[in-house]
């Protein structure tokens, strides 16, 4: 998008994040929206745009009255789930550039750990797209992945252990911010290892997402609108989503590789293409992780290592705080929490407005990507 | 036994359910241009048509990847193998791997498709592919 107008992220708000809130997915809502207008600087009659997910439990005139929103001019929704997570960030850029909302709010907020848990096997099948997997017993998201993680390792040689090698690292980012869960709480190799097995002989507890409660939010105008307020500019560089024929978002077992993923490719190529960036020019990757193999995918699709090579990529140190590419350097969603991939986003940020907890020296360029959905995020 | 989720069929695949309920394994090929759609679609991606016709699938592939599921909050079920099979007619799809152990279980092994009621749940499900003597296999 060079020469391009561009938007902009200019608040970023959340509450805790916990295993029980003791407060409604609305209340946390209304609290990191509230949070992420003041941290921008803006009071609530200046949002005229909400996007969230489709999933998310609060509707839109429900948040305004609570929050006091006036007017909403622009409300969408995105697709997929956590998929979708950096899709929300290419809503709002389009809803602002066009002209259709002055400031948008993205927000996503439940009560994932004390409410309804994502990860519980299902009892029943609630879409005829069901019908193919779920009597088969394939009836929980661990395992729904793990059919394709496990051809993953195959092809590459790999055992469970090798996926441990990213955990210590998410754990080593958590344990020293303060907003983490598992702040203070490191673990080893060993660890993880002897964590009990999810579904053998792929997923380990310790290779899979936290469940939480909790709220984040961020709010997006244009670049120059930017300008005149109080936060160091993060610019939306690019925003894209991939969503390929014959791909699924969970069984995602047709396409002919399905030890890569051809959905993050495309994402990659376009951001890349957008930009004029290659992987060499991103300084800090946020990289969604319901469970741990999807970095190795993801570091393989967005170029930062070549198919096949994450385990040794990870394995010589690359991913950490001082390595080539520093990877969920809050912990992602294994260590600090699993806001659906959107807390992710408010890390790119505070990475570029260089207030992380664990800063990487003048970050400059940020990637946070799902499987299907990614931004790069910039300042100057 | 382990516990079934019952499909619920639609019109789009309720005849895949029936074909299994008689012991056979099928896909829906496009009338026009002969394409497989599966998981069944309502319309032909190549072509846009609507109409289909039934073929049988041999039954015989490869599997792909596998998983042991358990269910993690009903821990006497029995675990099942769950594949995700290459069939020679490259259908891809999901099933269960029975009469092995699953350490014995490996990536591209040769398996046949049998039929069995599972929790009174008739499915398609997939046993090691025999050498030519012995079971014959399928129902
Ligand atoms: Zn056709």
């Amino acid at each position: 998008m060079a020469g391009a107008r561009r938007a902009a992220v200019v608040g970023i708000g959340q509450t805790e994040f916990s295993k029980n809130s003791g407060r409604s997915e609305l209340r946390l809502a209304a609290e990191a929206v509230r949070a992420a207008i003041a941290d921008a600087g803006l009071t609530p009659a200046d949002i005229d745009g909400t996007v969230t997910f489709t999933q998310d439990t609060n509707d839109e005139l429900a948040l305004a009255r609570a929050v006091g929103i006036e007017e909403i001019r622009w409300a969408s929704r995105t697709p997929f789930g956590g998929g979708g997570a950096s899709a929300t960030v290419e809503h709002a850029a389009a809803a602002v550039l066009s002209g259709m909302a002055n400031a948008v709010v993205v927000y996503r907020a439940f009560n994932e750990r004390s409410g309804h848990r994502f990860g519980q096997p299902k009892e029943q099948v609630t879409s005829p797209a069901y019908n193919f997997y779920f009597p088969y017993g394939l009836d929980a998201p661990t395992k729904i992945y793990a059919l394709w993680f496990q051809r993953y390792m195959h092809v590459y040689g790999l055992t469970n252990a090798d996926f441990g090698l990213y955990s210590v690292v998410a754990r080593r980012h958590a344990a020293t911010n303060p907003n983490a869960w598992f702040h203070g709480r490191p673990i080893t190799l060993a660890d993880h290892q002897n964590s009990r097995w999810i579904v053998e002989p792929i997923l380990r507890l310790l290779d899979c997402c936290q469940e939480s409660d909790g709220g984040v939010a961020l709010v997006v105008t244009t670049e120059e609108r930017a300008r005149d307020l109080r936060q160091k500019l993060v610019t939306i560089e690019a925003a894209t989503q991939s969503n390929l024929i014959g791909g699924d978002v969970m069984f995602n077992y047709y396409h002919p590789d399905i030890a890569r993923f051809p959905e993050a490719e495309h994402s990659a190529r376009t951001l890349y293409q957008q930009t004029g960036l290659s992987p060499d020019d991103i300084d800090v990757a946020l990289l969604y992780e319901n469970f741990s193999p999807i970095v190795f995918y993801l570091l393989e699709a967005y170029g930062f290592c070549g198919p096949g090579e994450a385990r040794d990529f990870i394995a010589d140190g690359n991913i950490g705080l001082d390595g080539k590419i520093p990877v969920n350097t809050h912990g992602g969603l294994l260590g600090e929490a699993y806001i659906h991939g959107v807390n992710n986003i408010l890390e790119a940020v505070r990475q570029l407005r260089g207030t992380a907890a664990n800063q990487v020296p003048d970050a400059r360029r940020v990637l946070a990507a799902t499987g299907r959905s990614a931004v790069i995020l910039g300042t100057e | 036994m382990p516990r079934v989720i019952h499909p619920v069929p639609d019109r789009d695949d309720a005849f895949f359910w029936e074909a299994v309920r008689a012991g056979r394994l099928v896909a829906r090929e496009c009338s026009a241009c002969g394409r497989i759609a599966h998981p069944p679609a309502p319309m032909c991606a190549a072509c846009g048509g609507g109409e289909w016709v039934e073929r049988e699938l041999s039954g015989r592939g490869t599997v792909h990847s596998w998983i042991v599921s358990r269910h993690p909050s009903q821990p006497d079920d029995a675990p099942r193998i769950v594949v995700l099979v290459d069939l020679a007619e490259g259908v891809r799809l999901v099933s269960n791997l029975r009469e092995i152990d699953p350490a014995d279980v490996r990536n591209g092994m040769a398996v046949t498709v049998f039929f069995d009621e599972v929790d009174g749940c008739w499915l398609p499900q997939f046993r090691p592919q025999r050498a030519a003597a012995g079971q014959a296999g399928g129902a």
